[in-house]
């Protein structure tokens, strides 16, 4: 996936749209992650006085959301369901080898809703199903 | 020359865009259509030819055997090993009783005219001549409980926020669908993401509110992608906006996407989620009928909830309700999941056994080994053994099974599964889940993993049971809301139904 360098500039325009919506500070996170592959720690007082926030109200909304992330994103991103119906076709075992395979580019998830054809998995944001480590070290690639 | 190549995206993560790739260079002149999926996920991908005597399928395809079709001259049904014959007549779809899924995987998900050809907006049309009291005695008379798993009457939630005095009225549609085992949300936005907007607008029209918004997970892309465009398309058609289908009626809708947090699909902790906020759980009352979103009166209803409607109005109450038994009336859709030969969407009358769910259909284990433990309604729904297969699947007959129907997810789990685990899972899950409110949940869960965790390594074991269900006690009566309140059902019944697994000896 692409992303822009962070940057502060970009970032105040990207805040303009979303002055109209009432509640923007999750949106307003979740965009910053969207164009920069992260939330840079300068975006917590940026939004706080953008919108008239408390930082602790940012912060707090930064750290609870699990798709919210403050570091740079790895060269891929890999998330493997490992919730019931994927456990029942040995996700826990899946998870375990891609993690030993794919480090710090694997997160565990909790369900993309495809648990009639697990386990399912999630690469660089196409959904693969039956997943094995060959199917996804091949979109990977 | 038309040729059906499913967009779901169940159907795509084994491999429906190569297919459909595959199809589209070995012949350009044909017409691909991407349809929503039939639900029979096991027969993924499920390619179909459009000939004069009716859609004839084959599948499971994938993108290697579609030379093969060539070969075989699918175009006009020939024969081959994948051939399925008349998908209206495949038994394991012909003997559903499809009405909140009537059109999914029929029409192109993103063609209005489509929509339109197969009875979509007569639902609408009906809804806009009637009174808002004919409209919501309508909807409480077809016996309408909410499918996101609360099982409560519809209509009387919609007469609660009609008779609620609030200057900007929401209806708010959790597509939040995150239990383990579910997906018929996300199936039914992918392909027939209009039949969802209809049902929000009559809900608009019905209690007197312009907006509408659908939290949707971050976890469905596919689903985003889909319903954005077909919101566009409404808007851009005489139907969503400021005359919705010519009348005085105002309604528009907008999508808010989730940030991966299971707690958010509680009704409260996603109001605080739409409004920006840490999904952190609200204290019930004030009901969100009456204080929701903002503060304003507020309809939340599940996708399946909403989707329901235009099918109530467009038949009548009547006929709805004459399905089901007792006070579960009309049809479920179930979810087949897990370590199973056949999963996907079953929709029917409450009252199937979960037998016929679990073998008719789902055709047993995927493993072909033998079944040990069935997980009915998320990951905060009961573990059920084999002893359970005669029960009836409706809300009721659940609970007095010691479980409950959820969201209707049914995840089968062969003999290698250890419920011990599958408890400690429980507990873990909800640890990570928790929104971090009430004590009991926020605790409980770690101090219960521990426990369990203590129970499987052998270490005093009745003490720690006792422990166990104590604690348990304490969630279940000291949470807010059913993540902590619900956590102790898959805990409890897994020590019940399976006590051979909680023994501190391994198997």
């Amino acid at each position: 996936m692409k992303y822009s360098p962070w940057s502060e500039d970009a970032a105040r325009v990207l805040l303009a749209t979303l002055s109209d919506e009432k509640g923007p500070v999750l949106m307003a996170l979740q965009l910053m992650q969207k164009e920069f592959g992260y939330v840079d720690k300068a975006c917590v007082e940026l939004i706080a006085n953008y919108f008239n926030k408390s930082r602790a109200d940012v912060h707090g909304v930064l750290t609870f959301y699990h798709d919210l992330q403050t570091t740079p994103p790895t060269q891929h991103q890999i998330s493997i369901c490992v919730a019931e119906a994927c456990q029942a076709v040995g996700a826990r075992e899946l998870s375990s080898a891609m993690k030993a395979k794919f480090a710090d580019e694997v997160k565990d998830a909790y369900c993309f809703g495809n648990c009639a054809l697990g386990p399912a998995a999630m690469v660089d944001g196409k959904i693969i199903g039956r997943a094995t480590l060959a199917k996804i070290e091949k979109a990977r690639t | 020359m038309r040729v059906f190549v499913p967009c779901d995206s169940a159907a795509i993560s084994v491999g429906a865009d190569e297919v459909a790739d595959a199809i589209a260079q070995l012949d350009p002149s044909i017409e691909i259509i991407r349809n929503g999926s039939r639900g029979a996920l096991w027969l993924e991908t499920l390619v179909e030819v459009d000939t004069p005597t009716g859609r004839i399928a084959y599948g499971p395809v994938n993108p290697e055997n579609v030379q093969s079709l060539f070969d075989a001259d699918f175009l006009n049904g020939g024969s081959h090993p994948l051939f399925l014959g008349k998908t209206h007549e495949i038994e394991w779809l012909a003997s559903q009783d499809r009405v909140t899924f009537a059109r999914v995987g029929i029409v192109d998900p993103l063609s209005l005219d489509d929509y339109r050809a197969h009875g979509g907006l007569i639902g609408l049309r009906k809804a806009i001549k009637l009174s808002s009291d004919a409209l919501i005695n309508e909807v409480t008379e077809s016996g309408l409980r909410g499918r996101g798993g609360a099982g409560f009457p519809a209509g009387i939630k919609w007469r609660t926020v009609a008779q609620s005095y609030g200057s900007q009225k929401y209806i708010c549609c959790n597509a939040d669908e995150g239990d383990s085992g579910t997906f018929a949300d996300r199936m039914l936005i992918e392909g027939d993401p209009f039949t969802l907007i209809e049902g929000m607008t009559i809900a608009g029209i019905a209690v007197g509110a312009t907006q509408g918004i659908v939290y949707l997970r971050s976890e469905y892309p596919y689903a985003i992608a889909t319903l954005q465009k077909a919101i566009d398309i409404a808007r851009q058609s005489d139907w969503l906006g400021s005359r919705v289908l010519g009348t005085t009626n105002s309604f528009d809708i907008s999508i808010r996407v989730g940030a991966g947090s299971y707690v958010c699909g509680e009704e409260t902790a996603m109001l605080e989620s739409i409004e920006g906020k840490r999904g952190v759980v609200r204290a019930k009352p004030p009901l969100p009928a009456v204080e929701g979103l903002f503060g304003q009166p507020t309809v939340i209803n599940n996708v399946l909830t909403l989707s329901t409607v235009p099918m109530i109005l467009a038949e009548g109450a009547a006929t709805y309700k004459a399905r089901g038994v007792g006070r579960s009336l009309g049809t479920q859709v179930f979810q087949l999941a897990g370590n199973i030969a056949r999963g996907g969407i079953v929709e029917k009358a409450f009252g199937i056994t979960l037998n016929e769910l679990v073998n008719t259909y789902g055709g047993g284990t995927l493993s072909g080994r033998p079944l040990r433990a069935i997980q009915i309604g998320g990951p905060l729904g009961a573990y059920f053994s084999t002893a359970h297969m005669d029960t009836s699947m409706d809300y009721e007959s659940l609970i007095a099974a010691g479980g409950m129907l959820g969201h209707g997810g049914v995840v089968l789990f062969d003999e290698s599964v250890d419920l011990a685990i599958q408890a400690k899972f429980a507990m873990e899950f909800c640890a990570i889940e928790s929104c971090g409110k009430c004590t009991p949940c926020r605790i409980g869960s770690t101090r219960g993993a521990e426990t369990i965790d203590l129970i499987i390594q052998g270490v005093r074991v009745d003490e720690n049971k006792k422990l166990l269900l104590d604690l348990c006690e304490v969630m279940t009566d000291g949470s807010l809301c059913a993540m902590g309140g619900l956590t102790p059902l898959p805990v409890k019944s897994a020590m019940l139904n399976f006590p051979s697994d909680f023994n501190g000896v391994r198997r």
